[in-house]
């Protein structure tokens, strides 16, 4: 490995930050796309150069951008992701933003999925040049009228998200939506079935139902890809396939801390480990570091038990929130953990959340973080 | 006939001013992404609806729908018409 690097995609732009393996000192690169709202900045594992980039602005529509020299030159979609036309009498839908950007398994290259507001999933074979939305789910009358529209749900519409692809077979996937739930495929998206068992949703509505679940972010441990990790708006949760059962791991979170996030993250090699940031859900959510006193927590055990890891984050007097897609970590060893806080924050640990310090401040609010082995 | 971009589109073409033709905005509009491809779609959705914050006026008058007819003497304005932070 010779040089890493931190995709940083945020409301006014992107950055990219390199570093050598050390992570001492990173050079900023940026901002690409000044102004346009990046949700997503991503480079392609397979070549180690192709970087894709969601955008769009406060007037113009959402928009995919490639590069394939480290961001040196971009050029835009041909075909970005977008709904076919609706038919006389129907009412079509309209990509608002593409939020999350997944390379497809590594036997397939140049094959890419983005997940969309309103709720829909696309995929792209030619290295993200133009997209085509996945019928099996889009169009799926299973789905299709409780996938909702831009402007239900958040405040900045539902989110299909968390799209993972098994390493072991290039068709079996997941994906979570914030207004829906956990749901797999084993046929490349053909037909997908719910995956919420064990999961808890808002006091009074009906778990039953996928649809009034909210998971907030899902990760599969690269160690062990038949486990997987969720921070869901109700509480944390691990599941060991071929269970269908989710189990709320985050009830071992400390009770004045609680258990409601954005982030988790897993650690590369070893799928006991991972991290996550918890925020304050109560009231009225309102979804700030609890008590202003930002920590990251981490299990060493499955969720059995976990630590808080604060030493260099700020002591108190920070309202941080690092949304879903602003915690990574590296595959260097020890792993480096890094968050970017929805007040333009870039932090970094280089030995598992130990010990934090600044990257960057005063960036724009900070969408998505991601990191990458440069070729 | 000439039509005004906006600053937020000349990336697509270089310039605040383009000569374009058609029949009707829709003809306009495609003639447009002809010779600067991907400029439609950043304004208009693929339901054929103008985007929330774009706004369309032949001269000097705002126009909503594609079909509206042309002629070669018209004057088209786009603009983006964008409030917030």
């Amino acid at each position: 490995m010779r040089e890493l690097a931190l995709l940083v995609a945020t409301r006014k732009g992107a950055w990219i930050y390199r570093s050598d393996v050390e992570r001492r000192e990173w050079r900023a690169d940026g901002p690409h796309f000044l102004g346009h709202i990046i949700h997503h900045l991503v480079l392609d594992p397979r070549d180690g150069r192709t970087l894709l980039a969601a955008a769009k602005t406060g007037h113009l529509g959402p928009t995919i951008f490639r590069s394939t020299d480290m961001g040196r030159s971009w050029s835009e979609a041909s075909r970005p992701p977008a709904f076919p036309k609706a038919g006389e009498g129907e009412v079509g839908r309209a990509v608002d933003h593409s939020f999350w950007l997944t390379p497809g398994h590594a036997s397939e290259p140049g094959l890419w999925y983005a997940g969309t507001s309103p709720q829909a999933l696309f995929r792209s074979e030619d290295g993200g040049a133009t997209w085509e939305g996945v019928a099996g789910f889009n169009d799926n009358p299973a789905y299709r009228d409780r996938l909702g529209g831009a402007q239900d749900g958040t405040p900045d519409g539902p989110k299909l998200h968390s799209m993972l692809v098994d390493p072991r077979d290039a068709a079996h996937l997941y994906l979570g939506m914030s207004g829906g739930g956990v749901h797999e495929s084993q046929d490349a998206g053909q037909t997908w079935v719910p995956l919420i068992d064990g999961l808890e949703v808002v006091e009074g509505f009906d778990a039953s139902q996928w649809a009034f679940h909210d998971p907030h972010c899902l990760t599969l441990c690269p160690s062990n890809p038949d486990r997987l990790y969720q921070q869901n708006h109700c509480g944390i949760y691990r599941i060991d396939r071929p269970s269908n059962q989710w189990r709320r791991i985050g009830r071992a979170m400390p009770t004045e801390v609680g258990d409601i996030g954005f982030p988790i993250i897993v650690h590369p090699r070893d799928d006991q480990t991972c991290w996550v940031f918890p925020m304050d859900g109560t009231d009225v959510w309102p979804r700030t570091s609890p008590g202003g006193k930002p920590a990251v927590y981490i299990t060493r055990d499955g969720g059995e038990s976990w630590s808080r890891q604060d030493v260099g984050l700020p002591q108190n007097s920070a309202w941080w929130t690092v949304y879903r897609q602003a915690m990574a970590n590296d595959i260097c060893d020890p792993v480096g953990v890094y968050v970017g806080t929805a007040s333009g924050g870039l932090w970094m640990s280089a030995d598992e959340g130990e010990q934090w310090s600044m990257i960057a401040q005063h960036l724009p609010p900070i969408f998505a973080v991601e990191t990458a082995v440069l070729a | 006939m000439n039509v005004s971009i906006p600053s937020a589109l000349q990336s697509y073409t270089g310039a605040s001013q383009v000569e374009a033709s058609g029949a009707n905005l829709t003809e306009l509009f495609a003639a447009l992404d002809t010779s600067y491809p991907g400029i439609r779609f950043r304004m208009i959705d693929e339901q054929d609806r103008f985007r929330r914050h774009m706004r369309c006026f032949v001269n000097g008058e705002q126009v909503y729908e594609l079909c509206r007819p042309l002629s070669v003497r018209d004057e088209v304005i786009i603009l983006q018409a964008l409030s917030g932070g």
